[in-house]
């Protein structure tokens, strides 16, 4: 076998030979907000863990550098992440003194850096083997699973990170339910007004320029002035319109986010809709008059399904980026992740910050894997555009 | 010359520059949105200052951003970059997942509070929108310009000095352009970490009840990302129509 050389290789294998063997791997503090003090990998876990990462991480990077099969690559990364995952818990068990509830342990620089570079390996050998879209939404779930698994056993819960969630459990699932219905909510309601918008203005073109230049405007807006402004008239409405505050409509909280979270996402829907709409071939129009079809029929049966993969592409965007948005709700009482990000910041207690902001990476990325492997069913497949 | 939009566009530009310079001409507009003895004009420093750190806030990361946007789009364009390609372009596709209140955060432990974390952040997220465009504006050249350009001996450096870049700078541009924009409005997400921001006066007003501050503060920003918009794109259609894109 001929020895080839990689160079993305190399740079993963660097990185990762820097998070192993330079790097400290986990932090140890005495409590919760003191400055940590760094331990390496031999430091931090027991011989025999201590034995295995090394080796998972010195195979990582030989299989790294060397051009070997993508299938290979992807498997050595994944089974590297695996055992990283299980020791960073080894290490919080090694580190905290018994009978200690004082002391946090939490990942260092090193771990982190052997994720990122771990997690760069495996989406270069992903991006090399194109799977098809059930396959990543397959892999995605595999790796969604094990982290529930572990989570589940119990392997993290001497991690900071776990500590800060314990004391907190009620008041985090009660955050992620409001915002994930938030963020889907939201696109829901911007569907049900963007599509029907998109509609109008595909069909009456001097309308178009009007509303898509308003929406653009909004998109202008800060977020958080965004969320502040609405709380003004929402406030209003609910001093003045009868029942309104029974449905839950109040100047601070939930219904300024929601709203506002609606109308950033409705520019990506209409837009996406007009520009599906004008992409319908005019051939295809053209039959459909020329059989017979009604208005109507040719709207549902011939343009909506050809127009249908560029609008959920405008769902994707706005699903991504409500996930996002949804966290700066925490500013004005609306609730979600935000709450932890900015009582973290607030407390200058990163694990706290890592609480909120480590579940909403997570829905993002997982929002943004499925759906884009949606688009790619929806898609013709000559309509697919070469790219990863 | 001057026609209704430009007009439009000078009288926002004068009118803010004036709530800027002289913000109590403005006051009785923003009276009505406050109770009674609160302030109706923000009160703990000079707007025309926290405008000024604002946009340097934003330039700065815009920069950064573009340069190490450019110069990795070229690396990966070039023959011997070829197989960092897929994978870059997967990594902007992950890297916009990532929420800009997470960087943000996260960027504190690492560099403190104040302006750090708010320019990595806005550096990071910079980033993607310059180097998608630069991407697609390179990846995308004619082949028979491309062809054209080889056959008359040019090297590679010149070629990408001399047709490849000036073919794709207004695909670039308008990635800047995009970055420029989101920069602007997340900027002002940095005063939650205590960066010098307009975003200061927003939270001042949600903290305080201040409806007119969360409007004034909002709407600078929002004007500012509109008037940059429309410079730059006046920019770029001035650089297209004269590569003839």
């Amino acid at each position: 076998m001929q020895l080839r050389v990689d160079k993305l290789g190399v740079i993963t294998a660097a990185l990762t030979a820097y998070g192993a063997f330079l790097a400290p791997f986990a932090t140890f503090r005495a409590n919760r907000i003191v400055a940590g003090e760094g331990r390496s990998i031999s430091e931090a876990l027991p011989p025999t863990w201590a034995a295995l990462v090394l080796l998972v991480v010195i195979v990582a990077i030989i299989l790294a550098i060397l051009k070997t099969p993508g299938v290979l690559r992807l498997a050595i990364a994944l089974c590297a992440l695996a055992v990283l995952a299980l020791a960073i818990g080894a290490a919080a068990g090694q580190l905290t003194p018994p009978e200690n509830t004082y002391a946090r342990v939490s990942p260092a620089s090193g771990f982190w850096l052997l994720l990122f570079a771990l997690a760069l390996l495996a989406a270069d050998a992903l991006t090399r083997l194109r799977p098809s879209p059930l396959v990543r939404v397959a892999i995605l779930s595999a790796v969604l699973g094990f982290i529930a698994v572990v989570l589940i056993s119990g392997a993290w819960d001497g991690l900071s990170l776990l500590k800060e969630y314990a004391s907190r459990a009620d008041t985090f699932w009660a955050e992620a339910g409001k915002h994930v219905m938030l963020a889907l909510g939201s696109l829901a309601a911007a569907t049900a007004v963007g599509i029907p918008l998109g509609v109008l203005c595909h069909r009456v073109p001097r309308l178009r320029d009007g509303l898509l230049g308003a929406l653009n405007a909004i998109q202008t807006i800060p977020s958080i002035a965004l969320f502040g402004i609405l709380i003004a008239p929402l406030g209003w409405i609910a001093l003045h319109v009868p029942g309104a505050a029974a449905i839950g409509i109040r100047g601070i909280g939930t219904a300024p986010a929601f709203v506002a979270l609606f109308l950033y996402s409705l520019l990506p829907i209409v837009a996406n809709t007009v520009v599906g709409l004008a992409g319908v071939p005019r051939e295809a129009n053209e039959a459909a008059r020329g059989i017979g079809m009604t208005d109507f029929q040719r709207l549902a049966g011939i343009e909506f399904p050809l127009a249908f993969p560029v609008i959920l592409t405008g769902i994707r965007i706005v699903l991504v980026q409500n996930i996002g948005l949804a966290t700066i709700a925490a500013l004005i009482g609306g609730g979600g992740f935000g709450v932890f990000v900015f009582q973290g910041v607030g407390q200058t207690a990163m694990d706290l910050v890592l609480l909120g902001a480590v579940p909403t990476v997570l829905l993002a990325f997982t929002a943004a894997i499925v759906l884009d492997a949606v688009i790619e069913t929806a898609t013709p497949y000559h309509n697919r555009v070469q790219s990863a | 010359m001057l026609r209704l939009p430009n007009l439009i566009r000078l009288l926002a530009f004068a009118v803010l520059i004036a709530f800027l310079t002289q913000p109590q001409w403005f006051e009785p507009l923003l009276r009505p949105l406050v109770q009674q003895n609160a302030p109706a004009i923000y009160n703990q420093g000079s707007l025309l200052q926290l405008t000024l750190l604002h946009l340097r806030t934003v330039a700065i990361a815009t920069a950064g951003a573009t340069v190490v946007a450019l110069a990795l789009a070229i690396l990966v364009t070039r023959p011997s970059g070829a197989e960092f390609l897929p994978l870059s372009r997967s990594l902007v596709n992950i890297g916009q997942t990532f929420p800009p209140v997470a960087v943000l955060a996260l960027a504190v432990p690492i560099f403190g509070f104040g302006e750090k974390p708010t320019l990595i952040a806005l550096f990071l997220y910079g980033l993607l929108p310059i180097f998608e465009n630069a991407l697609t504006g390179l990846t995308t050249l004619p082949p028979a310009i491309m062809e054209a350009a080889r056959g008359t001996g040019m090297t590679g450096r010149q070629r990408l000095m001399k047709v490849e870049l000036p073919l794709a700078m207004p695909v670039i541009l308008a990635g800047i352009r995009l970055s420029v924009v989101i920069s602007l409005a997340t900027a002002t997400i940095g005063s939650t970490v205590a960066a010098r921001t307009l975003g200061e006066v927003i939270i001042a007003g949600l903290q305080s009840n201040n409806l007119a501050f969360v409007v004034q503060g909002g709407l600078i920003v929002a004007v500012l990302a509109v008037l940059i918009h429309d410079g730059l794109q006046a920019a770029e259609r001035r650089l297209g129509s004269r590569v003839g894109r």
